[in-house]
């Protein structure tokens, strides 16, 4: 009956399933016709800023095991790395299907000229070869290479919080929330790279 | 100049009121049928039955035989900073905004200013529908079915003088009735600007209503300008004051970013916002988007005004 899982896998799954939570909001939403008057935007918006924030979830893992001594929420990271994925392949394809309906020529001028457009793509193209080396075989194999491939990580959260920033009209709260927790997240990687060593 | 009058619809024939009231009833019934009457927030939105419906409204010149963004769309997504940066903030706190009573203050360059209250503003003018395009500078659209009055024939009650040759708005500054006015997202109060020929066009009109009722807060209560060939941001909302003067005014996204807003803001497919194309649009309601026209699809009437102008510096 009650199949006895290690902990650490009991809290991966129960992150997964919370962190899938959002699209299944979504998807209710679309079926129901809640969307709004642009539902097309809404839904580019909606997965865009979950990726966004599970991306920086992602990246508050290593700095919260270390502060808090928490090892066993190492493997989150993985989780919350493919969450990140998933939502921003969802954002990617909204992109392309819903809003420019494979317009390859205004894509194409999109990536190419608009610099909001540029830098969401190239934090998307930062994150494909991450969700392939997330395997432990890939893991192994890479061996050092891993860590510093992994790294791309942080390339692919300074291109979100910047996609971000630099698409809205006037407001620039939201976006500089982002951009906030990041360079946080970021200050507490420089602080134990020159304080502490590497427990 | 040719100014064709396309066929004169009022909205109750192009509106199915009944299909959308049954689709709304609809919707009613599944929000309720899911508990949603625990959820705060969902359904909350009026039907147009909530608003007051204008008098003696006849059809105007120049409306689109296009098919008009539902009520709900047009009152539920809108762009109105004073309310918040979200497009459904407007709806969700335009209530606090006291519509009645309301004067508006016109002065400047005109024989005769004054401070008028907003029914004999209205009361010496037939009311006309408008059935026009609205082309956000975000590349959506609408077809919006306004009801309101010749922007022209308003001024000329005032004299304007010689020296008239640009027309300035105003927006109410009260950040009591105005939460979104507490943040310096914009410089407050919201100011807009025309030409004086602009003004004077009989496509621009000053509207107090749409669908045949009075406009909701949201959408600009109780009196917004229009102006159909112009990016939805030149359509100053709530106004408080007009003034005629003589050198080209300030407006409120110019000043907030010089580069991607200009005095004339234009619907132009051709010159695109440095930060997206302009070249096509999404129309509320359709899932393709649509080539935007040059105007807006007023070239016919209104390109006459620019022609030695060079459209790619006044943008």
């Amino acid at each position: 009956m009650a199949v006895q899982w290690p902990a650490s896998r009991r809290l991966q799954t129960s992150v997964v399933a919370v962190g899938l939570l959002p699209a299944l909001a979504l998807m209710t939403r679309a079926i129901r016709g809640t969307l709004g008057a642009n539902p097309v935007e809404a839904i580019t918006h909606e997965t865009g800023e979950w990726a966004l924030r599970l991306l920086l979830l992602t990246l508050a893992v290593t700095p919260a095991r270390r502060l808090f001594s928490l090892r066993r929420i190492a493997p989150l990271r993985r989780s919350l790395g493919l969450l990140t994925f998933g939502y921003a392949c969802s954002h990617f394809l909204a992109y392309l299907v819903l809003d420019h309906f494979f317009d390859w020529q205004a894509i194409f001028e999109d990536v190419l000229e608009r610099r909001y457009v540029t830098v969401g793509f190239l934090g998307f193209l930062a994150m494909v070869p991450l969700a392939l080396t997330s395997t432990n075989r890939m893991a192994r194999r890479l061996g050092r290479h891993w860590k510093m491939l992994h790294r791309l990580s942080y390339v692919a959260a300074a291109c979100g919080v910047l996609h971000f920033l630099w698409l809205v009209k006037a407001d620039l709260r939201e976006p500089l929330i982002y951009a906030g927790v990041l360079a946080v997240l970021m200050g507490a990687r420089i602080w134990f790279w020159r304080f502490r060593k590497s427990p | 100049m040719l100014i064709k009058t396309a066929t004169e619809i009022p909205t109750r024939e192009i509106t199915d009121e009944s299909l959308y009231l049954k689709r709304r009833k609809f919707l009613m019934g599944a929000a309720s049928a899911a508990g949603a009457a625990l959820l705060p927030g969902i359904g909350h939105g009026a039907t147009q039955d909530a608003y007051r419906q204008l008098p003696d409204v006849r059809p105007g010149p120049f409306g689109t035989d296009e098919q008009p963004t539902s009520f709900e769309d047009a009152s539920s997504y809108n762009n109105f900073y004073e309310f918040g940066t979200g497009k459904s903030d407007p709806e969700r706190r335009a209530g606090s905004l006291r519509t009645d009573p309301w004067t508006l203050k016109v002065g400047g360059e005109v024989g005769k200013p004054g401070v008028i209250g907003l029914e004999s503003l209205i009361a010496p003018h037939q009311l006309e529908e408008r059935v026009y395009r609205m082309r956000c500078v975000e590349a959506w659209s609408m077809v919006i079915p306004w009801v309101g009055i010749p922007l022209g024939d308003l001024l000329t009650r005032f004299e304007p003088t010689s020296k008239a040759k640009y027309v300035s708005f105003q927006t109410l500054f009260d950040p009591s009735q105005m939460p979104g006015q507490r943040r310096n997202v914009l410089d407050w109060p919201y100011v807009e600007g025309l030409r004086i020929d602009e003004a004077m066009h009989p496509l621009t009109i000053l509207a107090v209503g749409m669908y045949g009722r009075v406009l909701p807060n949201q959408n600009g209560a109780p009196l917004r300008l229009v102006v159909p060939w112009k990016y939805g941001f030149k359509g100053i909302k709530s106004i408080v004051s007009i003034r005629l003067v003589e050198k080209e005014p300030p407006t409120s996204w110019n000043l907030s970013a010089p580069h991607e807003y200009g005095f004339y803001a234009n619907v132009n497919p051709e010159v695109d916002h440095p930060r997206w194309s302009q070249k096509r649009e999404r129309r509320i309601g359709e899932f393709f988007k649509r080539k935007t026209l040059p105007f807006n699809g007023y070239a016919e009437q209104v390109a006459h005004l620019y022609q030695d102008m060079d459209l790619r510096a006044n943008y």
